[in-house]
């Protein structure tokens, strides 16, 4: 009782002496488990199993479960401890995730019932996503099932490495060891297929017991742990503190004069004083304070898993979605990336399609440029398709509106991630893989500082005047061996001809001197369209036509290149498709392709995205090399040349 | 971090996410335990602040100590209070047992509320491990415009991303206690000395374990007169946290029936 005279208390006023139970009053650690496997291989009665055991079901509860079984007229199913939904006890199929707690004498855990059926594949993905560690039920009379080779495969593409395998209803093939041999071998050689290895394979009867808690007389040829002593054996969290800081923000807080940046740290740490880099805007501010709530316990430092409140040095806008990080090992920007996914759409995901992205708080929407192969989760057999439906997995390529931060799934996974929504729904999830794209951050930023352009006293339209025609830039862009480079030879021979300022940069040619330095990295790549499209503006600002004649396969590195000579930018697209290509390669860099001698070849094993909307298509496919000059020339001629009385 | 900082850190999370994507909302106060720390979590999240309304739906059958609670903290917490009343027993359907028919009160009270105030959701403080059927909900769980919930679509749910497009005429629950045990909200009650309802406290050998109205909601036998008995107590029984709620025990799938169309 207070002296104000109410009758609430705080827990200080409630604490007892000090004598309290210190093992029990501290927070215990938590692992969460996830149970997958086929329908009816006995992953609800495993669980039920696992709390009779450790002694976690209420009083009362077994006599409940005898008596309701007897009702259905079944013997004791452990499995109705989790099928709590009377449609679901009716119909004998767990339909959602479950998740229930036990303990052990080393730690506390929660169990996820993955449902096994396979139209629930959406309810098993919402359960195992967030899993330490996973159990695979196997039952040994049918052995590796569709869904247990599904499962096991979404696990691994979910991000879990942790998996241990039972042997279920070792009693119905009379607890023989060669059946568990070949089961175990079985499923082994799957996981070895996608990479991963079962931490224990353990033989069970979980209806009667036996490997659960304690080891069975019936398997004494088995002398591996029984299944409570291989979860406790699991590993806790993996540290994230050691990579780079990840900082999504979630929002921007102005209850009362402090401007505070809100968001939970995905990886890495922070301090008072660090200089953050945002992406993607790329814009620097240094850390001020970290606020907390009560105001007395505002922290110096903040690291992975915490959720935070940071105030800036400078007012800079930054907004839900950006991601701050350090100023060192930022992450990527793109608009283009893979991703192998998981699609949960009623409605097929199809190439050229678009969704919306969402990756940690990051919004924008994607269109499907390509779909590179569908996997067959079972046989892991590779097919091409046009769609991937529902409960598929897929490698596509998606390109976004916007620029996203993004990381590689394999280096970051919490920024490597991603989820698609259509029509209001989640149909799909994603890992990123950025392997043979380019970082399109040093593209965006101008190094060098204090630059002031010096005005020319010579306007375009003067050196127009005198030569007759306008300076431009005619990209030419198409695959290897649509022939850009024999066309553009031909049409510069040509206009030289008839008396136009004219020249051609072309890939081999620029490799050797301006761009001796850069590789076949896809940064380099990028960088090597990025001079030549600053060096094609030159020559258009000093009155030549300028020809260029480069796969450049990326939208927005021809964007840019576009950006560098507004208004005198004209995109030809030279359109042949791969197998024309192919069977012209008039340098054998297909066949190096094909057999993996040139890695990430465009039109191969990369992407080349079309013009959307190019000045000029020329089909080289279809036409000969004497028709696409001609019309080129005439293109040229309308384009550029002064007309008769016409102003410069 | 230890699990209680991942616990509120995660918490954190949910708030912030509902509180950047979804407006109206009002976080709803029951007076007990769970709904006070997840008035602090608000609190923690919004840096000192509650940004949103918190309601008590209000059945007039509380207990004395809890209506003293509101009124105070209401005030002291400086909390954008609304107290929401529920209509009359005889405006409810007369099929559901007795007790349930009486938790349903609630149900058409919060009904109401939500269409008041045009709210497009509302934060609610339950937890899995509380009752099985509450083990399958969502963080963010959407429901129909009567307030129902289908258990058998629910959406998918992973990497922390909520569902937070929805078609109009579309309800969501906000759930972000979700993943708290009952030992949980006890030992975080205990480090953060955050106030609670003295009905909790053993008073002549019993407790209250679980709050809801003062004709439905029974005592269990206990000595635990304080948080760190309390913390003792249940990490030595295996008793449901609900035993003492009447309408959870009516029949099989009373509580399934009550959750289907709207109940907490």
């Amino acid at each position: 009782m207070k002296d104000d005279g109410t009758t609430t208390l705080t827990a200080d006023q409630l604490k007892g002496d000090a004598l309290a139970d210190a093992e029990i009053g501290d927070a215990r650690s938590l692992h969460r488990i996830v149970i997958v496997g086929h329908v009816d291989h006995g992953k609800s009665t495993l669980i039920g199993r696992l709390l009779y055991d450790t002694d976690s079901l209420p009083p009362g509860k077994v006599e409940e479960l005898e008596a309701v079984s007897a009702r259905r007229g079944m013997a004791i199913e452990w499995s109705f401890v989790l099928d709590a939904f009377q449609a679901e006890r009716d119909q004998a199929v767990t339909i959602d995730t479950t998740q229930i707690w036990f303990k052990t004498a080393l730690r506390d855990y929660v169990i996820i019932d993955a449902p096994g059926h396979r139209e629930f594949l959406k309810n098993m993905v919402s359960g195992a996503a967030s899993a330490d560690a996973a159990v695979v039920v196997i039952d040994a009379a049918e052995g590796v099932r569709e869904q247990s080779r599904r499962h096991a495969y979404l696990l691994h593409l979910l991000g879990i490495r942790q998996v241990a395998v039972v042997v279920n209803k070792m009693d119905l093939v009379g607890y023989d060891e060669a059946r568990f041999k070949e089961v175990s071998k079985e499923i082994t050689e799957y996981l070895a297929s996608i990479g991963a290895t079962p931490m224990f394979i353990v033989p069970i009867s979980a209806r009667d017991g036996d490997n659960m808690a304690k080891r069975s007389h019936r398997t004494p040829w088995y002398d591996g742990p029984t299944v409570l002593s291989a979860l406790d054996s699991f590993h806790g969290h993996p540290g994230v503190g050691a990579q780079p800081l990840r900082l999504p923000i979630q929002d921007v807080y102005k209850f009362d004069a402090r401007r505070i940046l809100a968001g939970r740290i995905e990886s890495g740490s922070l301090a008072v004083g660090d200089t953050l880099l945002f992406s993607p805007s790329n814009k620097t501010a240094r850390v001020r304070s970290l606020e907390a709530w009560p105001d007395d316990c505002r922290p110096e430092s903040a690291g992975a898993g915490e959720a935070v409140g940071i105030t800036l040095d400078e007012q800079i806008f930054v907004e839900r979605g950006e991601i701050a990080s350090h100023v060192e090992n930022p992450p990527k920007l793109s608009t283009v990336f893979h991703a192998r996914l998981f699609w949960l759409g009623h409605k097929p995901l199809s190439v050229g399609s678009r969704y919306k992205l969402k990756l940690l708080t990051q919004e924008t929407e994607v269109t499907v440029q390509s779909i590179e192969r569908i996997v067959d989760t079972q046989t892991l057999e590779h097919a091409s398709g046009d769609t991937v439906e529902r409960n598929a997995v897929a490698e596509v390529t998606l390109r976004s509106r916007q620029v996203l931060g993004l990381d590689d799934y394999g280096d970051l996974p919490k920024t490597g991630r991603f989820v698609l929504i259509e029509d209001y729904d989640t149909v799909g999830g994603g890992v990123i893989s950025m392997e043979g794209l380019p970082d399109q951050r040093q593209a965006v930023e101008v190094k060098s500082t204090n630059v002031i352009s010096v005005e020319h006293r010579l306007t375009a339209d003067t050196r127009a005047a005198r030569n007759g025609h306008r300076g431009g830039v005619l990209w030419f862009t198409g695959l290897s061996g649509a022939g850009k480079s024999t066309l553009a030879m031909e049409v510069e021979q040509r206009l030289f001809a008839k008396g136009y300022h004219v020249y051609v940069l072309d890939g081999d040619n620029v490799r050797r001197g301006l761009n001796a330095n850069l590789g076949f990295s896809p940064e380099d790549r990028t960088e090597n369209i990025r001079r030549v499209g600053e060096a094609a503006a030159l020559f258009a600002d000093s009155g030549i036509i300028c020809i260029t004649a480069f796969i450049s396969p990326y939208r927005v590195d021809r964007d840019r290149a576009r950006a560098s000579a507004p208004g005198r930018f004209h995109e030809i697209y030279i359109k042949a498709d791969v197998e024309t290509c192919e069977q012209r390669d008039p340098k054998g860099l297909y066949k190096k392709a094909r057999s993996g001698e040139i890695a990430q070849f465009t039109g191969v094993s990369a992407p080349y995205e079309p013009p959307v909307a190019p000045d000029l298509v020329v089909d080289t496919a279809s036409e000969n090399v004497a028709d696409s000059v001609e019309r080129i020339v005439r293109y040229i001629e309308k384009s550029f040349t002064l007309q008769k009385g016409e102003e410069a | 971090m230890d699990r209680l900082d991942a616990l509120e850190a995660q918490s954190v999370y949910i708030l912030r996410e509902a509180y950047a994507r979804i407006e109206p909302m009002a976080m709803l106060w029951s007076l007990g335990k769970d709904s006070n720390v997840m008035i602090w979590l608000a609190r923690k999240a919004f840096l000192g602040h509650v940004p949103f309304p918190v309601m008590h739906v209000d059945t007039g059958k509380k207990f004395k100590e809890m209506y003293e609670f509101r009124d105070r903290y209401a005030d002291e917490w400086k909390l954008d209070f609304k107290r929401e009343v529920c209509p009359p027993l005889e405006e409810i359907d007369p099929s559901l047992p007795p007790a349930a028919r009486s938790a349903a009160r609630k149900t058409e009270g919060l009904r109401q509320a939500i269409a008041k105030h045009e709210l497009k959701a509302v934060i609610a403080g339950i937890r899995r491990d509380e009752q099985a059927t509450r083990a399958k909900e969502r963080v963010f769980s959407p429901r129909g415009e009567t307030g129902a919930w289908d258990f058998r679509d629910q959406p998918p749910e992973f990497w922390d991303q909520y569902k937070t497009d929805f078609p109009p005429g579309t309800h969501i629950r906000i759930h972000p206690l979700l993943q708290w045990t009952e030992l949980d909200i006890w030992l975080y009650t205990r480090r953060e000395g955050i106030p609670i309802v003295p009905l909790y406290l053993s008073k002549d050998g019993k407790r209250y374990r679980s709050l809801g109205d003062a004709d439905i909601t029974s005592p269990v036998e206990s000595d635990a007169a304080t948080i760190d008995e309390i913390i003792a107590e249940l990490g030595s029984t295996n008793t449901s946290e609900r035993a003492g709620r009447a309408m959870d025990h009516e029949h099989e799938d009373a509580f399934e029936r009550l959750r289907a169309t709207g109940y907490m």
